[in-house]
Parts: structure tokens; sequence; C-alpha cells
């Protein structure tokens, strides 16, 4: 029998490992795993490599990871945000390594993670400073610059409903990265709003098919990051 | 900042288009059924400006084609907002998809339109607008370069010199690309300028703005084409 279901977001993180590439779903505050960001804060794993879009706002979710000192490195594409106050100061402090990637190529590299694709050519970021040192190509007159596709050893996201397979749908736009980082994770633990028996998601509405995930645990009613921010809640 | 910066000649007030004016002026060259993305700031008002008659599809780089107007507190979803963070509704007909095939429409030409703001505009429609390279400056590009190297038709909208009066369009940028040669067109608050092989063609003045009051705020010689 295949059930994916686990009982706790803390036994969902618990073989995290120090030193491990962890992916984290989310665009700013939508379809960010707070609950999954706050037991890895608990089991306290350190010297991670993060990738998301941003680096968390105020001092919960990401941004709490990044203020607890697990975060080595942050691969992202926008690593300031309006209520950014962790980052920074570690950034400027020398204490957290940045790997700054324009947003679409970051995208792109999650994907070609998952696919099996170890590199690929994008026009992007072509005559700019982030292209310095990657190897450019000419095709059909125009130039590119190889990018490497990106795994992790975890992806931990956010879905809006899951079964015990592990398929998933989400939530309008916080969606955004997950699906991506669900294919390109050795391990992806989703937390979902809502879990439903198998045949519920109709096949032609999956978005993430079970295949790309390991773990789901149900967190019915999720924190939401902005309130925490505004409430000036800090984790842990 | 550019050595070629006018000082102490700032532009008189009440002179030019207003942000309003900039981004209703960029809306009138928005083409019927055209999938627009608008760059945070002034580019966003673009969309409150369309002629009447024309249906366009507006894009946000998180995932969502068919972005609506803000909503109202009873439509308000943190789930649901744009690119720059903001909560947006979705239209009749919207879709939802996630970040590779949001910039695979971007990076494969799908996008027909998108408009951004800039810090520097070169002669040859290079752009610079994510870093001015200080180095206490923390990076952070999102989403501009894969716009640029992949949306067919790029329209800046930018005050024609900065705060201090120093000149925006230049020779050659100062500050780190966006990209090299993207830009189409620009649209500042004192005229509308097409990037062409010939150079900086002057396409239209706003009211009471002269050919010559353009040129002094210019680092780079501009072909007068107004007609």
């Amino acid at each position: 029998m295949i059930n994916k279901i686990v009982a706790s977001c803390a036994a969902a993180v618990a073989d995290i490992k120090d030193g491990d590439t962890v992916m984290i779903g989310g665009f700013g505050e939508a379809g960010s795993p707070i609950e999954l960001i706050h037991a890895l804060i608990d089991h306290g794993a350190k010297n991670l490599t993060v990738v998301n879009n941003n680096t968390g706002s105020g001092r919960v979710g990401l941004a709490a990871l990044i203020e607890n000192g697990q975060v080595a490195k942050m691969i992202c594409s926008y690593p300031r945000t309006a209520n950014s106050l962790v980052f920074p100061e570690l950034y400027r402090s020398g204490k957290i390594e940045l790997e700054l990637v324009p947003q679409g190529t970051l995208a792109e590299r999650i994907r070609a993670g998952g696919a099996g694709v170890p590199a690929f050519y994008t026009k992007t970021s072509v005559d700019t400073p982030l292209a310095e040192g990657k190897e450019q190509r000419n095709f059909d007159g125009d130039d590119y610059v190889m990018e490497r596709g990106l795994k992790a050893d975890f992806a931990l996201i956010k879905a809006k409903k899951a079964d015990r397979y592990g398929n998933l749908i989400f939530n309008k736009t916080a969606r955004n990265f997950a699906p991506i980082m669900a294919m390109a994770s050795v391990k992806t633990i989703v937390q979902s709003n809502e879990l439903v028996e198998l045949g519920d998601i109709d096949p032609e509405h999956v978005v993430t098919p079970g295949i790309f995930v390991n773990r789901v645990i149900e967190v019915n009613n999720p924190q939401q990051e902005s309130k925490l921010v505004k409430e000036g809640v800090v984790y842990p | 900042m550019s050595n070629n910066s006018i000082n102490n000649q700032t532009q008189e007030k009440n002179i030019g288009w207003s942000r309003e004016q900039m981004a209703q002026r960029c809306a009138k060259d928005i083409e019927d059924g055209s999938y627009v993305n608008l760059g945070i700031g002034i580019p966003e008002k673009v969309a409150q400006y369309v002629p009447e008659g024309r249906e366009v599809i507006y894009h946000t780089e998180n995932g969502l084609l068919g972005m609506g107007n803000a909503p109202s507190d009873d439509e308000l979803d943190p789930d649901l907002i744009n690119a720059g963070k903001k909560p947006v509704t979705a239209i009749p007909g919207a879709s939802y998809f996630h970040h590779g095939d949001s910039f695979a429409m971007i990076r494969g030409n799908h996008i027909d339109v998108c408009v951004l703001g800039a810090m520097q505009v070169s002669e040859f429609g290079d752009l610079a607008n994510w870093s001015t390279g200080a180095p206490d400056a923390i990076p952070a590009v999102g989403g501009a370069m894969d716009l640029v190297a992949g949306v067919k038709t790029i329209y800046i909208i930018t005050q024609h010199t900065t705060k201090t009066g120093a000149a925006k369009i230049l020779p050659e940028c100062t500050f780190p690309l966006t990209g090299k040669g993207v830009v189409s067109r620009i649209y500042s608050d004192l005229c509308v300028i097409d990037v062409t092989k010939k150079g900086l063609l002057l396409i239209e003045l706003a009211p009471n703005v002269s050919f010559d009051y353009v040129q002094e705020r210019t680092d780079v010689a501009l072909i007068n084409a107004v007609k």
C-alpha cells in the first residue's frame, strides 16, 4: 500500500541533515510552507543551502530559519523585500553567501534539474555581470549563457489539496515554484491545507502527480506570514 | 552617476507629462489582443489607460495570465498576488501556472509587450534597471533580465532625468546592464523616443516642451522626428 501521509511536520523533516540543499516553495508569502519551515527550525539542521525566490520577511518562516543561523547559502533572485529584516545584515557582515540568479533562470534551472537535464542555454543575463564566468555559445546568430540544472535533497512546499498518493493541486498564485521544486528534489515534503480521498482530485486537474511527492502532512489552518509579520511575531 | 550630468539644471515644475500621463501615452501603443507584462511602479498604471475597445491580457510572472484590478476587502486572498507581491484579482478566462511555464512564456517570446522602469538607457537601447553597482548594495534582479531577453517589445517609462537632474539617456550605461540592445521605445515625462539603428528618434514632445529642452537633458544627440 502506498501512503505518503505522515503524522506531523516534525516527523516530516526529521531526516534533513546538516549541509543539505533544501528548496522552499513560495513567492513572498504566497505558497510559503511556514509550518514546515518552523519544524525545520525546531529540528535544527545547519549549514543548509536554501533555494527560494526571496529571503523571507519579518522574523518568521524563511527569515527565521536564516536568523537562526541554519542557512549558509541562499540561491535566489530577489533577496530584498519590504520587510527584509534578517538577510541584509547577515549578508553585509559576510555571514551568509548569496548566489543571485535571474528569476526565470532560477525556475528553468529547477525544472531542468527535475527533468534530468544537467545544463541548458539561455539568452537571459548575456552581457550582464550575472553571466561572468559562465560558458557562452552562439546559436543561429545569438549569444546564450550556459546554466546548470539545480537539484536538492529536500523540497518543502505547500498545496491546497493532496491525497495519499501525493497528487497535488494548489491555490492560485501560491503554486509558483512548488511543482518544479517537487520534481527537482530527492524527497519532497508537502504541507496541504486539506487531505482528500484517492479520486477526489480529477486526474485531469492534478497539477503535481504523486510520483514527485514523498511525504504529505495536513495543516488545516496554516499561519499567514504577513499577519505574523504585522504582529511582530518572532519564531521560535 | 553620469559624468555628463547637467548640474543644477533641474527641471522646471509643471512641465511635461505626469506619471499618469506617461502611463496613458504608453497605453495608446498597446495593441488590441496583446499579452502584456507590466513592471512595478509607473508601468503598473498602464493597465488603467488602455483605450476602450481593446482587449489586453496581463501576465504576471509569478504565475497568472489574466490579472485583474486590485481586490475589494472581500476578494482579498494572500495567495493571489502580482510580481510586486501586491494583492490582485483574476479576470474570467484567467489561468494559473507554475514558474517554469511562466518564464517559458517570457523566454519563449510568447509575451508581446513588457513595460519597465529604467535607471539608465543607452543610445543603443541597452537597459540598466536592477543595480547601481554600489559595493554595499544587496544585489536583487528578480525577473528583469528574463523579461528583456525574451519579450518581443520592451517599452520603458521613466523620468527623463534623475532627481538631481542627471541624464538617464546616455551614450553608454554606467550601471550594470539588465540587457543589451533590448529597448524599443522610451516614454519620458518630456517626450517619446524610438531606439533605431540610425539613433534615438524623438517622435513626440509633451505639451509645451521643445526639442532643445529635451536635448539639453539628454547626453546623446537626438534626431528630431516630430511630425
